[in-house]
C-alpha cells in the first residue's frame, strides 16, 4: 500500500547517523583546519576548531534542533565503517509554507568524487518530500562551487536567483547562486 | 494474584538510561519501524542527547503515566517500548507500544506486552476502558491488538500524509467488561 519500508537513512555506500560524541569531533576538528573545504561548505569566516569546540557545537546544534524544531541533522558515514565523511542538514524549515534550506558537505579529500554526495543528496532530499511532506527546498551556492553546481543540476535543483557578487573571497567578488527543487519536479523524475 | 509485569514471552520493566540509550540509538535509524510506530518525522539523537532525555523524563515520576519496557523471558534482551496514559477523571488509559527490535516482529511478543498492559490498566489502576491510535498501514499491528481483546472504534480519514499519500488513522478501545469476559472469570 504505502513504501514505508525503505530505509531513508540507508544509501549504497553512505548512511545517515546520529552524531557520535566519542569519534566525530576529532573528525570534524580536522575539517575546520582546511580552509578550501570550509570555503565551499559554509559562507562563514573559515574557523579552525579544536574537538572540544566541536563538541560544545553538536550540543548546542542538538539543543537547537530539540527546541526550535525547524531543522534535522544527519551525520553521513561510510557504511563499511560507519566513520564519519560528512554532513547533511535540512534546516529554516517554515512548516506553513513548507519550505526549508538544505546544505550538505564531504569533509575530506579523498571521499570526494565517489558518488558519496549524490547519494548523500538523494536521501536528503527523499527525507525532505517523502518524510517531511515538503512543498520545495533551496540551497545556496557559491558560484566558485562547481562540483556543487553539477551536483545539485545533476538532481534536478533549477538555478533560481543569481544574487551578484554578493561574495568576497580570495580578492575578489563571486556571485552567490540560490537553488531551488518542487516536491512535484522531485516526485516526477523518480517517478515516485 | 496475578504477576502484573510477567507474561508468556515478556516482561514489562523499568530501564537504566544507558541501557536505554544503548538500543534506541539504533531503533531510530530504523525509519521502517519510526513509520510504523509514529506520526513525526522520523529523527535521530546521539546517544548522550537520548540518555539525557531519559534522565530528564526519570525525574517525573506521575501518577498518570507509566513508561515501560519490554524484555524477553528468554535471554532478557531489551526489545520495545509501552508506555501508558491514565486519564485520571475517566479511568481511561492511552497505550502505545513498539517493538524496536525486527527480528522480534511478528512472533507474538508485543501481543504478549499489550495483554500485560490490559491487565495492569484494569487490575491494578482500574480503568474503564483502554485506548489507541494505529496507522492503517499497519496491519500488523492492529491484528495483534485485536487479539489482545481491542476493537475498531473508528477512523479519522486522512489524517497522516506518507510518501506523499494521505493515510487513515484507526482507534481501537476494550472496555473492562470485555476484557473480564476475556479473562473467563470476573474480577
Amino acid at each position: 500500500m504505502f513504501d514505508i519500508q525503505t530505509q531513508l537513512f540507508e544509501g549504497k555506500d553512505i548512511r545517515f547517523g546520529p552524531i557520535d560524541y566519542e569519534k566525530d569531533p576529532e573528525i570534524e576538528s580536522k575539517w575546520t583546519h582546511d580552509s578550501k573545504f570550509m570555503r565551499m561548505y559554509t559562507l562563514d569566516p573559515a574557523r579552525p576548531m579544536s574537538a572540544a569546540l566541536v563538541k560544545k557545537q553538536y550540543e548546542k546544534l542538538e539543543k537547537q534542533i530539540e527546541e526550535d524544531k525547524n531543522s534535522h541533522y544527519f551525520a553521513i558515514r561510510a557504511k563499511a565503517d560507519d566513520r564519519l565523511i560528512g554532513k547533511a542538514v535540512v534546516q529554516w524549515i517554515e512548516w506553513t509554507n513548507g519550505n526549508a534550506w538544505i546544505h550538505l558537505g564531504i569533509g575530506s579529500a579523498e571521499d570526494r568524487r565517489k558518488g558519496y554526495g549524490w547519494q548523500a543528496l538523494s536521501m536528503l532530499i527523499r527525507f525532505a518530500f517523502a518524510e517531511l511532506n515538503l512543498f520545495r527546498v533551496s540551497a545556496r551556492i557559491p558560484e566558485y562551487n562547481t562540483a556543487a553546481i553539477a551536483l545539485f543540476k545533476k538532481l534536478g535543483f533549477v538555478e533560481e536567483v543569481r544574487r551578484r557578487q554578493a561574495l568576497d573571497r580570495d580578492g575578489r567578488r563571486w556571485d552567490l547562486v540560490v537553488f531551488g527543487l518542487l516536491n512535484s519536479d522531485w516526485r516526477n523524475q523518480v517517478g515516485a | 494474584m496475578r504477576n502484573l509485569f510477567r507474561g508468556e514471552l515478556v516482561r514489562l520493566t523499568s530501564e537504566e538510561p544507558d541501557a536505554f540509550a544503548k538500543v534506541e540509538v539504533r531503533w531510530q535509524r530504523d525509519t521502517e519501524f519510526h513509520r510504523l510506530a509514529d506520526s513525526d518525522p522520523a529523527e535521530m539523537s546521539s546517544e548522550k542527547k537520548i540518555k539525557e532525555w531519559f534522565e530528564k523524563r526519570n525525574e517525573e515520576v506521575k501518577p498518570e503515566r507509566y513508561p515501560f519496557f519490554i524484555r524477553t523471558l528468554d535471554g532478557d534482551k531489551l526489545i520495545g517500548f509501552l508506555g501508558l496514559w491514565m486519564d485520571l477523571i475517566h479511568a481511561e488509559a492511552w497505550v502505545g507500544i513498539g517493538i524496536g527490535e525486527r527480528d522480534h516482529w511478528g512472533k507474538g511478543y508485543g501481543t504478549d506486552a499489550m495483554k500485560l498492559c490490559l491487565q495492569f490498566a484494569f487490575t491494578e489502576l482500574n480503568a474503564h476502558r483502554v485506548s489507541l491510535g494505529v496507522h492503517e498501514y499497519n496491519p500488523r499491528a492492529a491484528r495483534s491488538y485485536e487479539k489482545a481483546g481491542f476493537r475498531l472504534e473508528g477512523r479519522t480519514r486522512g489524517d497522516v500524509m506518507r510518501e506523499g499519500k494521505r493515510t487513515d488513522s484507526l482507534w481501537m478501545g476494550i472496555l473492562r467488561d470485555e476484557w473480564a469476559q476475556m479473562q473467563g472469570s470476573g474480577l
